[in-house]
């Protein structure tokens, strides 16, 4: 039972992260209709822009914001200036751009911070909490990553469905000519959309560093996982990327706990899960192909 | 006979003065929309050969013609968006022809574009907000006149647009637009795949604008029975080209022009 309950919760713990960087992914799918390949390096590189803060001495949340916002600069400058001129085009294109992207940016971390292990702060326990004498798997950091990524989900919803602005990156994603002719700034709604993005991937980024070791490439397993997250949520609908995140984050951690040699399966079994889905539900698990073809 | 002209760059004639019986606000002064010379490339295909024409204040104009004639490559050049290679739009007398396509809006002119333009995501109500995003806080009263206007919006005003039939999306889109305040409409084929019923009641609903709020209309149709039916001129395309333009109800009564360029 304890083992149980210690490996869900690790399970949602990763399944939180998971969620965040599909998020990301899709907040980008849904409006330019590209994978982000280069989202992980972005995020990679905001998370040692708030790591070289901490180690200037900075506060670890004044770090975080200037992270976050950094990265929604980054990916509006990325969009405006490299993006845009194949937005539209075909689609391998667009592969490409955000691949050299990934590679690039991936490089020029290394450059600037290094490509050494440097071990990133946590700002809360890494020790679980004893509930009747045992201590479970809960530990404070785990609840700032779930509370961090909810809080996030529930802007990114306010966001798109009570503001303005949401409705208007909504019509830009959807209808695009119609929001330009109805007088919508598409251009300015897509660099918006690839900020707001950049911002969730930063977060995701942030938050699996937490007690980590960071090197150039610690977010590469995790462009697989959040992509696997985000296909199995559909790949254009939010609420599917988190709750493929936490399908994803779960699965992958029962695997690990109770298959033997189940730690070395993990990524396998992402994958597994991956071609299961497509060949079973090739739309997601919360497909709207049907809304998509009217 | 109307007045056909070879080439579409002569000789096109304001709307005939003898419009429609109750048009209060008629034609004087300078018309909504004056498109001169308009030429438009698709590749290699010449779209939009040197097309001119007017569309009065206050009037339904219709432009008629079979597929391929360059009906929706017309509306597409005046919005912007697609760029003409020669030619002027003029909107209430000030040219438009480079702006970008969205600042037509905030110009007075919306395009309901060909295929309705539903975004389908989005539930009815929010397909409205967005005609009115531009303008910033737009008072309830105008969304629930829209809703006055077409009654079966209301019960789907949760709904994504996406579960509407193609008479509710016409409607949709037209509500849409009259959220925005244009002083004139540009219409893409509303008659598209629409019973005959829906079509006589939109058409209808136009007309009644039109009259009582002196709002302007250029009608893309391939419907040219209907279209003539309800507009005060009509322009003839052919191969990109202005083959006539004159009076609807003349245009209606010229049997060879009709077997030419209209089927019917």
């Amino acid at each position: 039972m304890q083992q149980f309950v210690n490996t869900t919760l690790s399970g949602l713990a990763q399944g939180m992260v998971f969620a965040a960087f599909a998020l990301a992914l899709v907040l980008i799918w849904r409006s330019t209709r590209i994978v982000n390949f280069a989202q992980g390096s972005m995020a990679a590189a905001t998370t040692f822009i708030a790591l070289a803060l901490i180690q200037a001495g900075w506060n670890y949340w004044l770090a975080f914001v200037v992270a976050l916002a950094s990265g929604f600069l980054l990916g509006a400058v990325l969009e405006r200036v490299i993006v845009r001129r194949v937005e539209g085009g075909p689609e391998l294109n667009a592969v490409i751009v955000t691949l050299g992207l990934f590679v690039a940016i991936q490089a020029a971390v290394a450059i600037i911070f290094g490509s050494s292990f440097q071990s990133f702060p946590s700002p809360f326990g890494l020790r679980g909490f004893t509930v009747g004498g045992t201590t479970i798997a809960l530990t404070p950091t785990l609840v700032y990553v779930i509370v961090a990524v909810v809080v996030t989900m529930l802007l990114l919803v306010a966001l798109f469905r009570f503001t303005r602005v949401g409705l208007a990156m909504r019509a830009a994603a959807f209808g695009q000519e119609v929001a330009r002719l109805l007088g919508v700034r598409v251009g300015r709604m897509l660099t918006l959309g690839w900020g707001l993005a950049a911002v969730v991937g930063s977060l995701a980024g942030i938050l699996i560093a937490g007690g980590e070791f960071v090197y150039p490439a610690f977010m590469d397993s995790l462009i697989v996982f959040g992509f696997v997250a985000a296909v199995l949520g559909g790949l254009d609908s939010p609420v599917g990327a988190v709750v493929g995140g936490l399908v994803l984050g779960l699965a992958l951690s029962y695997v690990s706990g109770y298959v033997p040699g189940g730690s070395a399966l993990v990524n396998m079994a992402a994958l597994v899960i991956l071609v299961v889905v497509l060949l079973v539900r090739p739309g997601g698990l919360f497909a709207s192909t049907a809304a998509r073809r009217a | 006979m109307a007045d056909r002209t070879t080439d579409g760059s002569t000789a096109v004639r304001g709307p005939a003065a003898a419009g429609r019986s109750g048009t209060g606000s008629g034609d004087a002064g300078t018309p909504a929309l004056e498109v001169r010379g308009l030429t438009t490339s698709y590749g290699p295909v010449r779209a939009l050969d040197g097309v001119s024409l007017t569309a009065g204040t206050g009037r339904i104009t219709a432009v008629l013609g079979a597929n391929g004639a360059g009906k929706t490559a017309l509306l597409r050049t005046i919005s912007g968006l697609v760029r003409c290679s020669d030619g002027q739009v003029l909107l209430h007398g000030e040219d438009i022809t480079r702006g970008p396509v969205e600042g037509m809006v905030t110009r007075g002119m919306a395009h309901v574009p060909e295929g309705r333009g539903v975004i389908a995501e989005l539930t009815v109500e929010e397909n409205l907000r967005v005609g009115s995003l531009f303008r910033g806080r737009t008072p309830r009263s105008e969304f629930d006149r829209v809703y006055e206007l077409f009654p079966r919006l209301t019960e789907r005003r949760d709904q994504p647009a996406h579960v509407l039939s193609g008479g509710e999306r016409q409607m949709l889109v037209i509500g849409r637009a009259l959220l925005a305040r244009p002083k004139l409409l540009l219409l893409d084929e509303p008659s598209l795949g629409l019973a005959p019923r829906i079509v006589a009641q939109i058409f209808g609903l136009l007309r009644q604008l039109v009259d009582a709020e002196g709002l302007s209309v250029l009608l893309v149709e391939q419907n040219a029975r209907s279209a003539l039916s309800v507009a005060d001129v009509g322009v003839v395309l052919n191969l990109g080209r202005v083959v006539a333009t004159d009076d609807a109800r003349t245009l209606m009564a010229d049997e060879d022009l009709r077997h030419a360029y209209l089927g019917f």
